[in-house]
C-alpha cells in the first residue's frame, strides 16, 4: 500500500479507485456484522463466490463482484444482500438462493420476488432498499454506509469520500477552529449522558498540561443496545476519521479504543483498520504530511459493565479494577493517568467527519432545539422491525415504533418502551407523541442513554422489568460506595420478594426511599441511575406494584410464584399435545382423558399454554386466585362421537 | 498554592487550593462525620457519610467532602433534611450488615438511624477499606485486598502474605469499625497458614 | 502453563502496570484459565502486587480462577432476549447440563456463563457455544443444539 504524503495525493489516489470502480458493474453486498453471521450469511457469502466461479464468472472482468459488508440495521431480516447499482434489496437470503440470484438477477436482470420486502396486509413488494418502509423513514447519514462498505478495506472508504474531512481539518483549519465547528454544531455526546461534545473538547483543548489523550469509549454495555457494535464492525474508519480529528483539535497524539471483549469481530476490525490507516500514512508520525502526529492503541475491555463509565474506563485503561473515580476533577483536567483527556461514544467520534464535510449548520438543521442531529437506536423487544434505527432528534417515539418498526409484534398490545438501559425508564403509551429529544425523554422519566430501546407488550410484567435491571446492576455495581451497592441490594431484595407474592404494604414507600438515597448519595452514574428503572415503573405502573403486593397477582403472569396454568375440563379435547410436549411430565391424562395438571410438578414453563391448539383454547393462566380442584377422574372421560366410514 | 475563599455552613472559610472540603471544614472547626477517612491514607469516598451539600455554579448536589475540591465562591451545607436523611439511609444499610459495631452507634443515635430497618445481612463488613488501604499505603505489603464486584464484594488477606507479615505486625486491626478484619484474619490463619507451635497460643 | 510461554505474552505489551487486563486476557483465552503460579509470574514480571492481580480476575467476568469446560456455553440474557423468554431458555439449558451459570461440570465439557448482551438482540433469544451464535432459541431446540458438542 503506498504511503500518502499530501493532501493532493490522497485526491489522486482516490480519483484512481475511482477510476477503476465501474459503477455500472453489479456488485453483491452482503451483510457479514455480527447478527447476519449467527444467521449464515459467511455461508450465502460462500454459496454466491462459489455459483459465480461455477458459471465461470470470476474471471471474467466486469461481471460482478461480491462484497462483504458492515451491518445496515435490518437485522430482524437478515441474512441481507443488497445488489448495486439498482439497489435491489433481498432479504433473509439462504445459500440455496444463490444460484438464482447469480442467474436471474445478476444474469438475467430478473428480480426474484419471494427475496423481496413484502408489505404487510396488501399484495406488494418493494424492490429498492430505500423505498422499504423501514429504511425510507429513517435518516441514516452515520450507518448508511455501512452496507457499501468492506470494513476490512480502507480503499472502500476513499470511495465514498472518507478522509476527507481529515484533510480539511488539518490544511483548512486550526485545531482551536475545529473545536469552534464541533461546538456550532451543538453536538451532544450519544454515550448516555449527552454533554455538548464542543464544550468538552475545549476543556481538553484548553488545558496547559502535557501530554493529552483522547479515547473512543466502545465498552458498549447495555444490554439490548448494539449500535456502537454496527459502527465498529461495519464502519471502522469513521470512527478512526472522527477520533484523529478530535486529537488534532485537542492536541492529544496518543488515542485509546477501549472496546468491549464480548465484541471480537469489532476488535478484530478496528485492529485491521488502525494498520491500513498507518500504512496509508493516515495515522503515525506526520500524518498526510501535516506535521501532526498520532497513535492509537486498541485496549480490551474484560467484562464490566461499569467499564463504560468514564473514570472506570479510565482506571481499566490503568490496569486497575474499574472503580469510579469521584469528579472534580473531570477527566479534562485529569484523566489518564493524571493528564487531561477527552472521552467520547463511538457514534459521538463518527459524527465528526460529517461535522467537518457538511459544516456545523447542517447538524444543527436536523433535530429539535435542545438535541442536534441524528441518533441511532436499537429497536429491540416486541416489535416487527428488529434492528437498528438512525433518526432525526424530534421523530416521536410512536413514529419510530410503528412507521418505522412495524408496530408491536404478534398482534399484542403495546404496553411500554424502555429507553437508556439499565439507567433508564420505562415510557408507556401516553407518552408515545413525546418528541425523542435529551430533554423530553428527561422529563417523562427516561433516559435517552446510548439508544437501546426496548419495545414491551401486554405480555411483559414492569415489577420483574425494575426487578431484572437491579439484577443485573447488582452484579454490574463496582460495590465500593455504600449507596449503591447497599442500596440496589436492598431494593432488589424488595422487588424479588414482591415477585414472589411475599411483598408487603410499606414496600414502594422503602422502594422510593432507598431509590432517593442511591440516586443522591452514589460515587458514580452507575449507582445515580440505577433507581431509575424502579422510580419509572412505579410512576407509571404503580397498579401493578399494588396487585402483587395486596392480591398476589401478576398481571402479565409472568411472575413464576404467582401464576398458575389450569386445563379447563370443559375445553379440553384430550388431543395428547401437551401432555407429551410438558418437560417436567407434569400431565396425566389420555386420548380420551382429559388432561389435568399437577400443580405440584408443575414447573410453570409455559409450554402447554403455548402449544394448546388454538381452536381448543383449553389451558388458562391463573394469577391471584386459587386453582380449581381437578375432576374426578370418572368424569375425565372424554366421549367424542368416532368417524363413521 | 493560591488561597480558595468557600462558604461552610454560613461560614466564609479560607482554604488552600487542592484541600478538599472535608480538610477544609476541620481547619475551619466545623465537624463533618467520616467513617472511611484516616488522615494516614489517601481520601477514599467509598461510605458517603460525609455527604455535604454542595452548591456550584447554580448547580445542587450531594458530595462527599473527603474527597471533593474546594473551589472559589463553593457552598456547602454540612447539614440539612437532605444530608441528614440521607445520612440515616447510609446509616442504616451499614447497620444491616454491622448492628453492634461500636463506630456506628454514636452516629445512629445523632441521625435517628433504626437498625432493624433491614434485615440483617450475613456479613459484618462495611467495605469501608481502612485496612486494605493501610496495608498498601502505609505497610506496602499488600497483605489483604478486595475482592470480586457489587454486592459480592469482600475483604481476603492472601495467604502466602499474611502468614509472613501479619504475626507481627495488626497495624490494621485497631482501624476496623466492626471487628469483622480480626475475624477474617483467625479464620485465614487457621484454614491456610496454621501457626508453627513455637508461636504464643494466645492473642497478643 | 509454563513461564516461557507466560514471558511470550508479557513481552508482547509495555513492561508496566497499565498491561494487565491486557497480558491477563491474552493468558485466559490461550489457556483457558488462571492458575495461580502463573500470576505469581505476571506479579513479578508487570511489578504489581498480588492483591491486586486478585482483584482484577474476581472483578472482571472475562478470567476464571477454575479451568474452563471444552465448551464455552454463553446465554444472552440481555434486555431483548429477556422479553424473549431468555430466563425459560436458561432454566432448560441448565437442566440439562446441570449447571448453574460460572459452573463447570465434572468432565470438562461445558461450561455454563450469562452474558449481557452480544449484541444480536433481532436474533434473541441467542446463545453462543465456543463462538458460534444460535440465533431464536426455543427451549426445545436447546437438546438437539447442545448434543453437537462433544
Amino acid at each position: 500500500m503506498p504511503r500518502i504524503n499530501s493532501a493532493s495525493e490522497l485526491e489522486a489516489f482516490r480519483k484512481d479507485i475511482l477510476s477503476k470502480r465501474d459503477p455500472k458493474k453489479p456488485c453483491i453486498s452482503v451483510c457479514t456484522g455480527t447478527g447476519c453471521l449467527a444467521l449464515g450469511a459467511a455461508k450465502v457469502v460462500a454459496a454466491l463466490k462459489e455459483e459465480i466461479n461455477k458459471q465461470g464468472l470470476e474471471n471474467k472482468v466486469g461481471v460482478v463482484d461480491v462484497k462483504e459488508t458492515g451491518c445496515p440495521g435490518f437485522c430482524e431480516r437478515g441474512p441481507i444482500i443488497v445488489i448495486h447499482p439498482e439497489e435491489i434489496c433481498y432479504l433473509q437470503v439462504q445459500p440455496g438462493d444463490a444460484e438464482e440470484i447469480v442467474s436471474q438477477t445478476i444474469l438475467a436482470k430478473k428480480v426474484i420476488d419471494r427475496l423481496l420486502y413484502a408489505v404487510p396486509g396488501v399484495d406488494e413488494k418493494i424492490t429498492r432498499e430505500s423505498e422499504i418502509p423501514f429504511y425510507k423513514n429513517q435518516m441514516r447519514n452515520l450507518i448508511g454506509n455501512n452496507i457499501k462498505i468492506d470494513p476490512k478495506k480502507l480503499d472502500d472508504y476513499l470511495a465514498v469520500g472518507g478522509y476527507s474531512a481529515l484533510v480539511k481539518a488539518l490544511f483548512q483549519n486550526t485545531p482551536e477552529q475545529v473545536v469552534e465547528l464541533v461546538k456550532h454544531s451543538n453536538l451532544r455526546g450519544r454515550g448516555g449522558a449527552g454533554f455538548p461534545a464542543g464544550r468538552k473538547w475545549e476543556f481538553a483543548r484548553n488545558n496547559p498540561d502535557e501530554p493529552k489523550y483522547v479515547i473512543v469509549n466502545a465498552d458498549e454495555g447495555d444490554p439490548g443496545a448494539f449500535m456502537d457494535r454496527a459502527l465498529l464492525e461495519g464502519n471502522p474508519f469513521s470512527v478512526l476519521e472522527g477520533l484523529t480529528i478530535g486529537a488534532y483539535a485537542i492536541g492529544s497524539h496518543e488515542g485509546y479504543f477501549y472496546v468491549r471483549q464480548e465484541y471480537p469481530l469489532a476488535v478484530e476490525n478496528i485492529t485491521l483498520a488502525i494498520k491500513q490507516a498507518e500504512e496509508y500514512g493516515f495515522l503515525g508520525k506526520n500524518i498526510l504530511g501535516s506535521g501532526f502526529d498520532f497513535h492509537v492503541k486498541v485496549h480490551r475491555g474484560a467484562g464490566a459493565f461499569v467499564c463504560g463509565e468514564e473514570t472506570s474506563l479510565l482506571a481499566s485503561l490503568e490496569g486497575k479494577a474499574g472503580e469510579p473515580r469521584s469528579r472534580p476533577p473531570y477527566p479534562a483536567v485529569k484523566g489518564l493517568r493524571g493528564k487531561p483527556t477527552n472521552i467520547n461514544n463511538v457514534e459521538t467520534w463518527a459524527n465528526i467527519p460529517l461535522i467537518i464535510n457538511k459544516g456545523a449548520d447542517y447538524l444543527a438543521s436536523i433535530g429539535t432545539g435542545g438535541s442536534k442531529g441524528t441518533k441511532i437506536f436499537s429497536l429491540v423487544g416486541k416489535v416487527n422491525n428488529t434492528g437498528l434505527v438512525e433518526v432525526p432528534m424530534g421523530i416521536t417515539l410512536r413514529d419510530i415504533i410503528y412507521k418505522v418498526g412495524g408496530g408491536v409484534s404478534g398482534g399484542k398490545k403495546f404496553k411500554a418502551v424502555q429507553t437508556g438501559g439499565p439507567s433508564g425508564g420505562c415510557i408507556p403509551e401516553e407518552h408515545l407523541d413525546i418528541k425523542v429529544d435529551f430533554d423530553e425523554l428527561a422529563k417523562v422519566g427516561a433516559i435517552m442513554g446510548s439508544g437501546g430501546m426496548i419495545v414491551m407488550d401486554e405480555d411483559t410484567c414492569m415489577v420483574d422489568v425494575a426487578r431484572y435491571f437491579l439484577n443485573f446492576l447488582s452484579g454490574e455495581s463496582c460495590g465500593k460506595c455504600t449507596p449503591c451497592r447497599e442500596g440496589i441490594r436492598q431494593m432488589l431484595k424488595i422487588l424479588t420478594n414482591i415477585s414472589e407474592g411475599k411483598g408487603k404494604e410499606g414496600d414502594i414507600e422503602l422502594l422510593e426511599d432507598l431509590a432517593e438515597a442511591t440516586r443522591d448519595a452514589s460515587l458514580c452514574a452507575l449507582g445515580g441511575s440505577a433507581p431509575n428503572p424502579v422510580r419509572s415503573t412505579i410512576r407509571y405502573f404503580r397498579d401493578e406494584y399494588e396487585a402483587h403486593i395486596r392480591d398476589k397477582r401478576c398481571p402479565a403472569f409472568v411472575c413464576k410464584n404467582l401464576i398458575s396454568y389450569h386445563i379447563d375440563p370443559a375445553k379440553c379435547q384430550a388431543c395428547m399435545i401437551c401432555l407429551r410436549k410438558c418437560p417436567a411430565e407434569a400431565i396425566t391424562g389420555g386420548k380420551k382423558q382429559i388432561h389435568v395438571i399437577d400443580q405440584e410438578k408443575c414447573t410453570k414453563c409455559g409450554t402447554c399454554f403455548e402449544v394448546c391448539p388454538p381452536r381448543f383454547h383449553a389451558v388458562k393462566r391463573l394469577s391471584g386466585e386459587p386453582v380449581p380442584p381437578p375432576i374426578p377422574e370418572e368424569a375425565r372421560i372424554l366421549a367424542r362421537e368416532s368417524k363413521q366410514t | 498554592m493560591s488561597e480558595i475563599l468557600l462558604q461552610i455552613d454560613g461560614r466564609e472559610v479560607k482554604a488552600d487550593e487542592g484541600m478538599t472540603v472535608l480538610e477544609a471544614a476541620r481547619s475551619a472547626g466545623i465537624h463533618i462525620p467520616t467513617l472511611c477517612h484516616h488522615d494516614k491514607l489517601a481520601p477514599y469516598g467509598a461510605c458517603r457519610i460525609c455527604v455535604v451539600e454542595v452548591n456550584a455554579r447554580g448547580r445542587k448536589t450531594l458530595a462527599a467532602a473527603c474527597v471533593y475540591p474546594v473551589e472559589p465562591n463553593l457552598a456547602v451545607r454540612t447539614r440539612s433534611e437532605k444530608v441528614d436523611k440521607t445520612r440515616k439511609m447510609i446509616l442504616e444499610l451499614l447497620l444491616a450488615h454491622a448492628p453492634d459495631a461500636p463506630a456506628l452507634q454514636e452516629l445512629a443515635l445523632e441521625y435517628g438511624a433504626d437498625k432493624h430497618r433491614f434485615e440483617k445481612e450475613s456479613s459484618f463488613c462495611v467495605l469501608c477499606g481502612l485496612c486494605v488501604r493501610y496495608c498498601t499505603e502505609v505497610k506496602k505489603k499488600n497483605a489483604i485486598g478486595f475482592f470480586d464486584r457489587g454486592a459480592r464484594r469482600e475483604i481476603h488477606f492472601i495467604p502466602e502474605i499474611a502468614a509472613k507479615e501479619c504475626w507481627n505486625c495488626k497495624e490494621c486491626f485497631p482501624l476496623c469499625p466492626t471487628s469483622y478484619l480480626q475475624a477474617a484474619y483467625h479464620l485465614t490463619e487457621a484454614l491456610a497458614f496454621p501457626r508453627p507451635s513455637s508461636k504464643p497460643a494466645s492473642g497478643e | 502453563m509454563d513461564n516461557d510461554k507466560i514471558d511470550k505474552i508479557i513481552d508482547k505489551y509495555p513492561s508496566d502496570p497499565s498491561s494487565l487486563i491486557q497480558v491477563l486476557l491474552e493468558i485466559q483465552s490461550e489457556n483457558r484459565w488462571l492458575p495461580k503460579e502463573a500470576l505469581k509470574r505476571v506479579s513479578e514480571k508487570l511489578n504489581v502486587p498480588l492483591n491486586r492481580i486478585q482483584h482484577i480476575i474476581t472483578f472482571y467476568k472475562a478470567f476464571s480462577v477454575v479451568p474452563k469446560g471444552r465448551h464455552e456455553i454463553h446465554v444472552c440474557t440481555g434486555t431483548a432476549c429477556h422479553v424473549r423468554g431468555a430466563p425459560r431458555l436458561l432454566d432448560t439449558i441448565q437442566d440439562l447440563t446441570g449447571l448453574k451459570p460460572g459452573e463447570t461440570d465434572e468432565d470438562l465439557r461445558f461450561s455454563l456463563e450469562t452474558v449481557n448482551c452480544v449484541g444480536c438482540c433481532a436474533l434473541g433469544p441467542v446463545i453462543v457455544v465456543d463462538g458460534e451464535y444460535h440465533g431464536k432459541m426455543a427451549p426445545a431446540k436447546s437438546e438437539d443444539v447442545l448434543k453437537n458438542y462433544e
